[in-house]
């Protein structure tokens, strides 16, 4: 029959009696698929369909988003014997724009299935890794500059909850870079104005805001709050060094970004897979080579690159995709990136875990919280 | 010669250079050379020949500590990182 019209429409499939045969990928078969029809993405046709339907005179009738895939197929199907198949014109689109039943086995919504199409058009992420994302709880340290641009893209990706430590208020000088923040919020907290924006942005998301400062009085209930991640935006050493050693012994995997006037830094640490922030650095350096962005500066851009690629590590990890940076170091220089260069440049320098670690080494020395601010400033 | 990146904090004590040049066969080498042009970072870093624990050295993406210290070879091709941590997040 191949040279006749090879193409019927969604009403007339419905009435013919053959075989639906869906060809499209996994993902989309699992978001949604027309009650009945059999599944084989067009790459396992050839391989698939004879085990599947051995009867070749079995009238068979393709379909797919909207019906171009499902007809190029059919040479693949005459090759294989079939005697009479033909493609459904329009696809599911068109089927289910007439109302026809459908099938899914998605728990996501129609509104979640549009928010994060993007996500789910993606066999790494889909509509599995999308529910993940969902159930997902990250802690952020820090509502500022590095915080500011993880939130937004964790929140828009669908993080389901997102935890933020801040103490501090919004003040006119961190809006050149704090991009949660804008001017109608100066002198809120950080916490409830990045609350505010992420909600705004996400109402899928929940966010839980802790108007504190990290310390050792409060890191075990705040670690204990049922997070996932942490993300690791603070501004000082002795914050850095409470959240390593509580997230070494909360076991707390911890995506660590810091940044200084034109460069910035990005690594993970996993705890016993990989470092931890002493075996990379053991000591802080003295507080007058120590100074934060406050006395030094910071181009604005370049909390948006660092904090973005803690998102991106958070994301990685949150769907247990590609290579994180577990015992690896980042490094970015904002003015070696050139502009004819697509690709920043990222160096990367090896991390190994220091099994004489004083507190994720075979012999810990350190198994409670200190005094981080002496620690830092060498007493 | 080999270049040694200095990173943003240490730059007051070398002028403000971002990566100099500096000649030996080892890190030991590279430091003598390099800290003997710049005092103030001997000072900071290299006192008494000896590397302050809060700053790392790495050569060809390897930190010093994990191969042999300052006896670690480099050659001419050689790109030597000095790296303190940084705390900014703000």
């Amino acid at each position: 029959m191949s040279a006749t019209v090879r193409e019927i429409g969604p009403r007339e499939a419905r009435e013919a009696d053959a075989l639906l045969v869906d060809v499209r990928s996994d993902e989309e078969w699992k978001v949604s698929h027309i009650p009945g029809a059999l599944h084989v993405p067009m790459s396992q046709v050839e391989e698939r369909l004879p085990e599947l339907v051995p009867d070749r005179s079995r009238s068979i009738i393709t379909y797919c988003a909207v019906g171009s895939r499902s007809y190029r197929i059919l040479p693949t199907l005459d090759g294989l014997g079939y005697e009479d198949a033909i493609s459904m014109t329009g696809g599911i689109v068109a089927w289910r724009e007439l109302g026809f039943p459908i099938d899914s086995e998605s728990r996501l919504d129609e509104d979640k299935r549009e928010r994060y199409s993007r996500h789910l058009l993606i066999p790494e992420v889909g509509e599995d890794g999308q529910r993940r994302l969902l159930e997902t709880s990250i802690l952020l340290i820090g509502a500022g500059g590095l915080g500011s641009p993880s939130a937004l893209y964790l929140a828009a990706a669908g993080v389901g909850r997102i935890g933020i430590v801040d103490d501090d208020v919004v003040d006119s000088s961190n809006l050149q870079r704090q991009v949660l923040h804008s001017t109608a919020g100066l002198g809120e907290r950080k916490a409830r104005s990045a609350r505010r924006a992420l909600t705004a942005l996400n109402p899928d998301v929940e966010v839980v805001t802790y108007e504190e400062r990290l310390t050792s009085q409060n890191v075990d209930r705040i670690l204990t709050g049922g997070w996932d991640l942490i993300v690791d935006g603070a501004d000082n050493f002795p914050t850095r060094y409470l959240l390593n050693d509580a997230s070494v012994w909360h076991n707390i995997p911890v995506v660590h970004g810091s940044i200084f006037r034109f460069e910035g830094q990005v690594t993970v640490f996993k705890p016993h897979e990989g470092p931890c922030y002493r075996c990379l650095f053991p000591q802080p350096p003295p507080p007058e080579l120590a100074p934060s962005c406050a006395e030094g500066g910071v181009l604005g851009v370049l909390p948006g690159v660092i904090g973005s690629l803690q998102a991106n590590e958070a994301l990685k990890l949150a769907l247990g995709i590609g290579e994180p940076a577990i015992g690896r170091l980042l490094l970015f220089d904002a003015l070696g990136a050139k502009l004819e260069e697509v690709r920043a440049k990222l160096e990367e320098v090896r991390v190994r875990r220091d099994p004489d670690c004083p507190v994720c080494g075979d012999n810990p020395t350190i198994t409670e919280y200190i005094d981080y601010v002496d620690f830092c400033e060498g007493r | 010669m080999s270049t040694v990146r200095i990173p943003p904090t240490l730059r007051a004590e070398t002028q403000g250079a971002a990566s100099v040049e500096a000649s030996g066969e080892t890190v030991r080498d590279l430091l003598d050379d390099l800290t003997g042009r710049f005092p103030a970072l001997r000072e900071r870093i290299y006192p008494e020949g000896e590397l302050a624990r809060f700053v790392n050295v790495y050569v060809e993406g390897e930190d010093v500590r994990t191969r042999e210290g300052l006896d670690t070879e480099v050659s001419d091709s050689s790109m030597v990182i000095l790296l303190p941590a940084m705390a900014g997040g703000g």
